[in-house]
């Protein structure tokens, strides 16, 4: 097994990896501060902020020879043998050096500065720089420009680490970004006429180490030390994407890609990434309320409403539900069970499938998806767990013409408008309605029974992304006053004590269909991919417990 | 010195030297004609090897162990790119050769690319030589009609295409891989090595760069052969077992204040004053020297004490430069001031930093502007060793950038402060008597050097607004 050495300690390396000091120190917890290096873009060691000393080890005799000059670690392949050295004084010397060069020229105007305590010329400076400021020219002038996208940049505390120019390049691909001037007059710019216009475009926010690049939907509006960051789940489109849902006080304030090699790499679209707005919309439904006669709707309290919803779905007859693609498996696999516990011959269809326009995959691979939801594999697999096939809305439509169905529970949940008059219509034909969706619509109107929904950062659960990849989050705010996410109040619906508890759900649904076997432990953060088990399934239906 | 016999300058003097039927009837493609029909390509490149061919581009890194590092029997393409970009200032010897003598250097590209196995042939030729441009585009166009490029070349089972590509003016791009990113129509960023251009270079292929000069080389060594070769210059220095010694002709540019600047032939080695007295006619208006450029102004200064310094590969490093470069001596005279020697060379390398590594961008506009404070009378003493830090900071440390452009910043620098330290003491005393013992910070410039043809940074839109 290779191992190398970094600061005196041996690192254990697989044979089939190929790491750079920079992460082989990180292994050790030994951090190597660096710029221009991101693990998701091509490497061009220009910020020489990771120079270390490098050497190897003769394997027979144990001697070290060390190189005389330093290296970039990023670019340094830390093999069998390789001694790298991260502390010494040359080091720490050149590492003082670059961060009096990076302040030259640049403002220090942290105290404006948006990027101010997430920004690493800021923590590098404080780690690896000197206290003193030697140099005492050129004043700065605090230039701004627009590039486009709603980015915009600060061009004097740039410190030309040129991620964005990559990532325009090799991962959007649209190359808007560019270096002009050379030397000291190096500016980043777009081409007049050409601003940056690319669905991945905020991600060059996220890559700015400095406070450079800025996201003008965020600028100005929180001090980052005041966020809390939670994982979560865009569900802008059936990729799934990681994120960081950061919030203060219960009110979301941006959403940042979370690593996930899986599934996201480092990067998210702008989709998903400036979709939150509507968690806070003033158009949501915020309370539970009644409309008997289908005129006025009264307001209900949720103290009694659980029971008299319960006695009413008991007396209505043959019901059916509508879950939607935004709904977590939990949350889906509870309602499904509890219309069934009332009515064993209950219809259990799923919502309409938003889809707009066609994938859009980007040269570094990055996928955008034709679905417009998070969870349509979920679901579909409850429905047809339940149901022994896919059954849509149109299926219960047609059996609500026939008047087959009385009773029908319609969850929704969805971002955009998903339903005309006339399918409203026909679903209003049922005795009793219920209805729980963000947003008022046709639907809504015809509601016997309204029930406000949860926002995605409000939910807690799991969804199933197109390539059957599971993610599990925790919910990021509380909802707001009036609203009681779909898992609580079904959880209890279903009679179950205590609080609602996802985990527990998921579990349960694991033992019962196949599809979710492999959920039943615990998700990693970077979730599992359902597909495993699928595959260690037999063709007679016999099924084997998969790894 | 003994009688030398010119030899990369043979041609120049006659008429028409550079035209094919001058250079063939003076023997010319000779040599080729014999390597195609006797030789393998590795049989060349054992030659070179054994001859201890230098790069004459600056850096003086062995060209036959260069070739080898190419990968044996790759299948695609290897590229050759011919550097040209000759923009070391005080050198202009390539540019003797391609205007007076293209033909040479054609059969040196056509030798080379023999030996390496390249195909295609770029010259990255600098864009300030209008007439190399055309002489050499004439040149290559008549090696086509003769069948000295093209396919199947003389018959043998070799074929060639030659293209100049003119560059943009830039400094950086006649560091080798800032060349072939250039090249490829970016901008010219050198690249992190490794991988190096052997293994990957240009289009992502095998590449061998090499210098105008050193091709020229390689004609005469496969045509008198490596003895004659390495009966000229320096042995290998005992005291360095790294030293491969300093063999061949060599093209000395002199400039700067002397009787007769031009570019001479001598073999390698020749003691620094030798040069400047026997080519150069000694120092103009019968002053003396002060100091001297040994080889491009990236190398350094020689004082007038190290005259004697031989100027080969090894004899400037000795001397406390950073090495021979391309041999273009600039020699200054004992009026010219060492801060304005030391301001130009600043500006010059601040001007032509690439700015895609943190020192080099950030520490040759910081030194420039020091400069420009002590110039204009606002020096202090303690900048000086100030600008020794810079100066170790972006070059002379080893490895603290991605090419050598920083290394050639600093050694001015520090050859400047080292042996003139007096002068520039003196200046700084004279000139700001009553705050050159300073300690504070001196109030900041206006950023007067934001370069001559650059846009002021006031003309740009800004957008203010959200």
């Amino acid at each position: 097994m290779p191992i190398a050495i970094i600061d005196g300690r041996e690192l254990e390396l697989r044979s089939d990896e190929r790491l750079n000091g920079i992460e082989a120190a990180a292994r050790l917890g030994i951090s190597i501060p660096y710029y221009c290096w991101h693990p998701g873009l091509s490497v061009v060691g220009s910020c020489r902020m990771c120079l270390v000393e490098s050497g190897t080890r003769d394997p027979k005799t144990g001697k070290v020879s060390m190189l005389p000059k330093l290296v970039p670690a990023c670019n340094t392949i830390v093999r069998d043998g390789t001694v790298l050295v991260t502390q010494s004084e040359k080091v720490q010397r050149a590492r003082a050096m670059v961060e009096e060069d990076l302040l030259l020229r640049h403002p220090i105007d942290c105290p404006i500065c948006d990027k101010a305590g997430e920004c690493q010329l800021q923590d590098y400076y404080f780690r690896y720089g000197q206290a003193q400021r030697r140099a005492d020219l050129r004043p700065f002038t605090s230039r701004r420009r627009d590039v486009g996208g709603g980015i915009t940049l600060f061009v004097d505390r740039c410190v030309m680490c040129s991620r964005c120019v990559r990532f325009t390049r090799e991962i959007s691909g649209t190359a808007e970004l560019m270096v002009v001037d050379r030397a000291a007059h190096e500016e980043i710019d777009v081409l007049p006429g050409f601003p940056l216009a690319n669905k991945l475009s905020g991600n060059v926010v996220d890559l700015c180490p400095v406070g450079a690049l800025c996201d003008k939907d965020f600028l100005y509006r929180q001090r980052v030390w005041f966020l809390r960051r939670h994982a979560g789940i865009c569900i802008g489109c059936a990729t799934g994407c990681s994120t960081w849902i950061e919030e203060n006080q219960d009110r979301v304030w941006r959403i940042k890609p979370r690593e996930n090699p899986q599934v996201n790499k480092w990067w998210i679209c702008n989709d998903g990434r400036y979709d939150y707005p509507h968690v806070h919309s003033d158009r949501r439904i915020l309370g539970p309320a009644a409309a008997p006669c289908g005129g006025q709707t009264a307001d209900l309290d949720w103290t009694r409403l659980p029971k008299e919803l319960d006695e009413q779905l008991r007396q209505a007859g043959r019901l059916a539900a509508v879950l939607s693609p935004f709904l977590t498996v939990e949350e889906a696999y509870l309602l499904a069970r509890y219309v069934r516990g009332i009515d064993p011959q209950a219809q259990i269809v799923l919502g309409p499938v938003p889809i707009v326009g066609q994938d859009e995959r980007f040269p570094g691979s990055f996928t955008i998806a034709v679905e417009k939801c998070p969870n349509r594999r979920g679901i579909e697999e409850i429905v047809a767990h339940f149901m022994h096939r896919v059954a849509t809305l149109d299926d219960l439509l047609d059996a609500l013409d026939r008047g087959e169905v009385r009773g029908v529970w319609v969850a929704g949940g969805y971002r955009e408008p998903w339903i005309d008059e006339a399918k409203a219509e026909r679903l209003g034909q049922a005795a009793l309605l219920v209805v729980q969706d963000l947003f008022p619509s046709p639907l809504t109107e015809r509601a016997g029974y309204l029930l406000p929904a949860a926002a995605f950062p409000e939910r807690e659960g799991s969804y199933v992304n197109r390539h059957d990849h599971l993610q599990s989050v925790r919910r990021a705010i509380r909802p707001p006053m009036g609203v009681r996410p779909e898992g609580s109040l079904l959880w209890e619906l279903a009679g179950r004590q205590g609080l609602y508890h996802a985990q527990a759900v998921l579990t349960e649904l694991a033992s019962e269909i196949p599809y979710f076997r492999a959920a039943a432990g615990p998700i990693p953060d970077v979730g599992l991919n359902l597909k495993v088990n699928l595959l260690a399934q037999t063709p007679d239906g016999v099924q084997h417990a998969s790894v | 010195m003994p009688q030398y016999e010119p030899v990369l300058l043979a041609n120049v003097c006659k008429e028409n030297s550079h035209t094919l039927a001058v250079y063939q009837a003076g023997g010319g493609y000779r040599t080729l004609r014999r390597v195609l029909k006797e030789m393998t390509p590795a049989e060349v490149v054992t030659a070179v090897r054994a001859s201890n061919l230098r790069g004459r581009g600056g850096a003086g890194f062995p060209t036959g162990l260069k070739w080898s590092f190419l990968p044996a029997g790759h299948p695609g393409s290897i590229y050759m790119c011919v550097n040209a970009d000759e923009s070391e200032p005080g050198t202009f010897s390539n540019r003797v050769l391609m205007e007076l003598d293209p033909h040479q250097v054609l059969e040196g590209i056509l030798l080379s690319c023999y030996a390496t196995r390249a195909t295609t042939a770029y010259v990255y030729l600098r864009y300030e030589y209008p007439v190399s441009y055309r002489r050499l585009q004439a040149a290559i166009d008549e090696c086509y009609r003769a069948n000295l490029l093209g396919k199947n070349i003389l018959g043998h089972d070799f074929s060639l295409d030659v293209t100049i590509h003119r560059g943009a003016a830039a400094y950086v791009c006649g560091e080798e891989t800032g060349l072939i990113e250039s090249l490829e129509g970016k901008r010219a960023w050198p690249r992190i090595k490794p991988p190096f251009p052997a293994v990957e270079g240009l289009f992502r292929k095998p590449t061998v760069v090499n210098n105008v000069e050193t091709l020229a080389c390689v004609t005469h060594i496969l045509d008198r052969g490596v003895e004659w070769f390495k009966s000229m210059g320096t042995p290998p220095d005992p005291d360095y077992p790294a030293d491969p010694g300093s063999f061949g002709p060599k093209l000395y540019c002199l400039s700067g204040h002397v009787n007769r600047p031009g570019c001479y032939e001598g073999p390698l080695g020749l003691p620094c004053r030798e040069v400047i007295e026997r080519f150069g006619g000694g120092v103009w208006k019968g002053r003396k020297a002060k100091a001297v450029v040994p080889g491009g102004l990236s190398t350094g200064l020689l004082a007038a004490s190290e005259l004697e310094t031989p100027l080969d590969f090894a004899g400037p490093i000795r001397a406390g430069c950073l090495g021979l470069g391309t041999a273009g001596l600039i020699v200054l005279d004992e009026t010219y001031s060492m801060v304005d020697f030391l301001h130009n060379s600043c500006r010059f390398f601040a001007h032509e930093s690439c700015g895609q590594c943190t020192p080099c961008r950030e520490g040759t506009g910081w030194a420039l502007g020091m400069l420009e404070r002590i110039k204009a009378g606002r020096g202090r003493l303690e900048d000086l060793e100030l600008l020794l830090e810079i100066a170790e900071s972006i070059g002379i440390i080893p490895g603290t950038t991605i090419c050598g452009l920083a290394d050639g910043a600093a050694w001015p620098i520090k050859n400047a402060i080292q042996k003139f330290r007096g002068e520039l003491e003196e200046y700084i005393r004279r000139t700001n008597p009553a705050g050159y013992m300073v300690a504070e910070p001196v109030p900041a410039l206006i950023p007067s050097h934001n370069g001559g043809n650059h846009r002021s940074s006031t003309a740009r839109p800004v957008s203010i607004t959200r």
